[in-house]
């Protein structure tokens, strides 16, 4: 199946569809949510608690004998919180730093439901077969009612976005001004949290443990590099995560063997590495042509002032000098002076350049103009 | 114990002491997820090695995953320096999108790779014994022993070798490049320690247990010591402890060893958070409530220094003034009076000139913060601690 195939299919197939709609909902809510990871400073934060889920999803299965993928995220929700707060509880309590925290709640939860899902895997349960599509995550398990699931979470997510805008907004910026105004920060703060974990939990179906992460923070990090406002890069971040799952479902459906996860991912990465390059105002594309354009009039002024200063000698300012004497003066090159000349600060008449009027004048003004913007 | 089980710990714990040592400077430095992004980034490194060798014991493909591991470290430090992102956004960035080349390079060569992504995360310590490696037809004992054998022998060699620059680089860079030692060179040969330690050890014990053996028993040592050397043996002994334990835990339980060494690192890790002494949660947790009595206590004493008149020193007024609930009150009232600070006499209380010398002292305290004349209170009083 080549794309062109995949994209007649998707309206009419249902598990195509289903797929497409659910890896769209879940990159849309994660990448709404993650802007706020992002920018709290967070974006390991997410990496951390999609490892803690495990072991929740290893014991919500021992405990009820039952496939269940409701159950089964529950118990991941809740493992993953328990993650979260104790990374909380590490940091404020001990003097460990909060990588060291993050690595270790992550390794250590996850090692856990490893050695939970080995231990399932042992045991004489023929229904315990496909837990480990958890790990790597398999957009192709996704059935109806996980969409739906997903898009009730994802409208509860925006219902509260929307309700608490105001509050979120200033906790991300000003936590301290927050708190003086007397808002309840730590509510604000657990609920925020809360959500992220939300949707880390959604995506371990389809993304799966390991990877899921990057889906968090990839889509925020590429809408950051266009805009400064909050509310644009929250809904640049949802279409630039919807597009990642829509693009990587079909780029993953129309090859074999590629599991969808690590293409979303990677395409994802595309996102970031565009932005990264072409945004025009953090971008480092434009970075670098504004960085050589401030250096080549830096050298133009270097130039003028240099020229000035051998004019100033002379009683007429329009009196000839040779090229060569600029030859030993490192601002100088041919393009430079062809820039002048175009500029009508300097005529050349063979190999003997002269300052015009006009030239005289601007490379007179050029310091002394500074000096007073300065001041 | 037969021999592949005596194996089995013996690799186990040589991997246990060669993640401890530079999981040790790791976590000093604050780097820790730094091992985490290496663990996962390596994965397309040792799946184009194994392309090239088609042995995942080979030192080609060693080095080559350690290469992917360096790359990695670079290409963070690379997209932090330009600002576009926070540090660990870079992190989280760099990983997965590496990690899924390799699962997908993977993937795409299935049919001609025997190269699982799970044996790869997790590792099968139990196979390890089996991959002899024979020397002329002579068997010299499991591959894995020798490859962590070595590496461990290399990483001591230059702890040893270079302790000192390490040390004086892990606490403050600014004395180490003023000496003369390059942060840089330090930085990135720990780096490399670390990716070459993540890629012998991950054949063994998978890509995650390696995070966990060099973060979690560093982190268990640091929240009992804060000397560096006693650190270090903490952590290895941690390492090892839980490297054995896990393997009879795993055994007894007939599951994964690797996830079972990583939950008795958890287990002990957990003891220790709550249990240590001086820096563990309940310790804390107790320091932080006798502080705050011992507030209280100061706040009542010097209000009672301030005011001579009866009605101001009247045990109800206490309540009034001060605005502290009735049972804070009372504990802050027997505070005082065990200490033989205050007298009550018909519901008035007063200081005694042990209470008042008490209260002069500690207002100089906190007025001058010199510690002269309070050395004698440090036994009684947390807060004078420091």
């Amino acid at each position: 199946m080549d794309l062109q195939e995949y994209f007649s299919l998707v309206f009419s197939d249902y598990t195509l569809r289903t797929i497409t709609l659910g890896t769209a909902i879940l990159g849309a809510v994660t990448g709404m949510l993650g802007s706020f990871a992002v920018l709290r400073k967070q974006s390991l934060l997410g990496d951390a608690i999609s490892h803690a889920a495990l072991p929740g999803i290893a014991i919500a299965f021992l405990l009820s004998g039952a496939k269940d993928s409701n159950t089964l995220l529950l118990g991941a929700l809740i493992s993953g919180l328990i993650g979260t707060f104790w990374i909380r509880g590490i940091i404020t309590k001990t003097h460990l730093k909060s990588d060291t925290a993050l690595g270790l709640i992550l390794s250590l939860f996850f090692g856990f439901g490893m050695l939970l899902l080995t231990f399932i895997q042992k045991q004489p349960n023929a229904n315990q077969a496909g837990l480990d599509k958890y790990l790597f995550g398999q957009a192709a398990t996704l059935v109806e009612s996980d969409v739906w699931l997903m898009a009730i979470v994802t409208g509860i997510c925006l219902f509260v976005l929307l309700l608490f805008w105001k509050e979120f907004k200033i906790l991300l910026f000003d936590a301290d001004y927050t708190k003086t105004l007397g808002f309840n920060t730590k509510f604000i703060d657990i609920l925020i949290t809360s959500f992220i974990v939300l949707a880390i939990v959604l995506g371990l179906q389809t993304v799966g443990v390991v990877l899921m992460s990057a889906m968090l923070l990839a889509p925020a990090a590429a809408a950051r590099q266009w805009t400064n406002s909050l509310s644009v890069m929250i809904l640049l971040a949802a279409f630039f995560g919807a597009f990642s799952g829509v693009f990587g479902t079909a780029i993953s459906a129309s090859q074999n063997n590629l599991s969808t996860g690590p293409v979303i991912v990677l395409v994802a990465a595309v996102f970031v590495a565009f932005s990264f390059i072409f945004s025009p105002s953090r971008g480092l594309l434009f970075k670098q042509i504004r960085f050589i354009k401030n250096r080549r009039d830096l050298e133009l002024h270097k130039t003028l002032a240099f020229m000035h200063h051998i004019a100033e000698t002379h009683e007429d300012i329009s009196h000839p000098h040779t090229i060569k004497l600029l030859n030993n003066f490192q601002g100088f090159t041919r393009k430079t002076l062809q820039k002048l000349v175009e500029k009508d600060f300097v005529t050349l008449n063979g190999s003997m350049w002269s300052l015009t009027k006009t030239g005289f004048e601007t490379a007179k003004n050029l310091y002394t103009k500074q000096t007073t913007e300065d001041e | 114990m037969n021999s592949a089980q005596i194996e089995i710990q013996l690799i186990a714990s040589l991997v246990a002491i060669a993640c401890a040592i530079p999981g040790t400077f790791l976590v000093l430095r604050k780097m820790a997820m730094i091992s985490d992004a290496i663990s996962h980034s390596i994965l397309p490194g040792i799946v184009i090695g194994f392309f090239i060798t088609h042995d995942l014991n080979s030192p080609l493909l060693i080095i080559l995953a350690a290469i992917t591991g360096i790359i990695t470290v670079i290409l963070v430090e690379y997209i932090q320096k330009t600002g576009l992102v926070k540090e660990d956004t870079a992190i989280g960035l760099v990983f997965p999108a590496l990690f899924s080349i390799g699962v997908i390079m993977i993937a795409k060569n299935a049919n001609d790779v025997h190269l699982d992504v799970d044996a790869v995360l997790l590792g099968e310590l139990a196979f390890a014994p089996f991959d002899r490696l024979l020397i002329s037809g002579v068997d010299v004992g499991p591959k894995s022993l020798w490859i962590i054998g070595v590496i461990l022998l290399i990483t001591v060699g230059l702890l040893l070798a270079f302790f000192k620059e390490l040390k004086v680089s892990t606490f403050d860079k600014g004395l180490a490049a003023s000496l003369g030692f390059s942060p840089a060179i330090i930085h990135y040969g720990l780096m490399s320690v670390s990716s070459i330690t993540t890629v012998g050890a991950f054949d063994a014990v998978g890509a995650i247990l390696v995070v966990a053996l060099m973060i979690a028993p560093a982190a268990t040592a640091y929240l009992l010591t804060t000397d560096l050397k006693k650190m270090l043996w903490l952590s290895i002994g941690f390492g090892v402890l839980s490297a054995i334990s896990g393997y009879w835990f795993a055994h007894w339980l007939d599951a994964s060893i690797s996830g079972s060494i990583t939950t008795m690192l958890g287990i002990i890790f957990l003891i220790v958070y709550l249990f240590a002494p001086s820096k563990g949660v309940i310790a804390v947790m107790y320091r932080e409530k006798q502080q705050r009595k011992e507030v209280s206590l100061l706040t009542f004493l010097l209000h009672l220094k301030n005011h001579t008149e009866e009605r101001e020193r009247h045990v109800n007024h206490l309540r009034e003034h001060i605005n502290w609930q009735k049972v804070r009150a009372k504990n802050v009232l027997d505070l005082a009076l065990k200490n033989n600070m205050i007298i009550i006499d018909k519901q008035i209380v007063s200081l005694t000139k042990k209470g008042d010398e008490f209260t002069s002292q500690a207002i100089d305290y906190i007025i001058t913060n010199e510690d002269a004349q309070i050395e004698d209170m440090k036994d009684d009083f947390f807060l004078f601690r420091g």
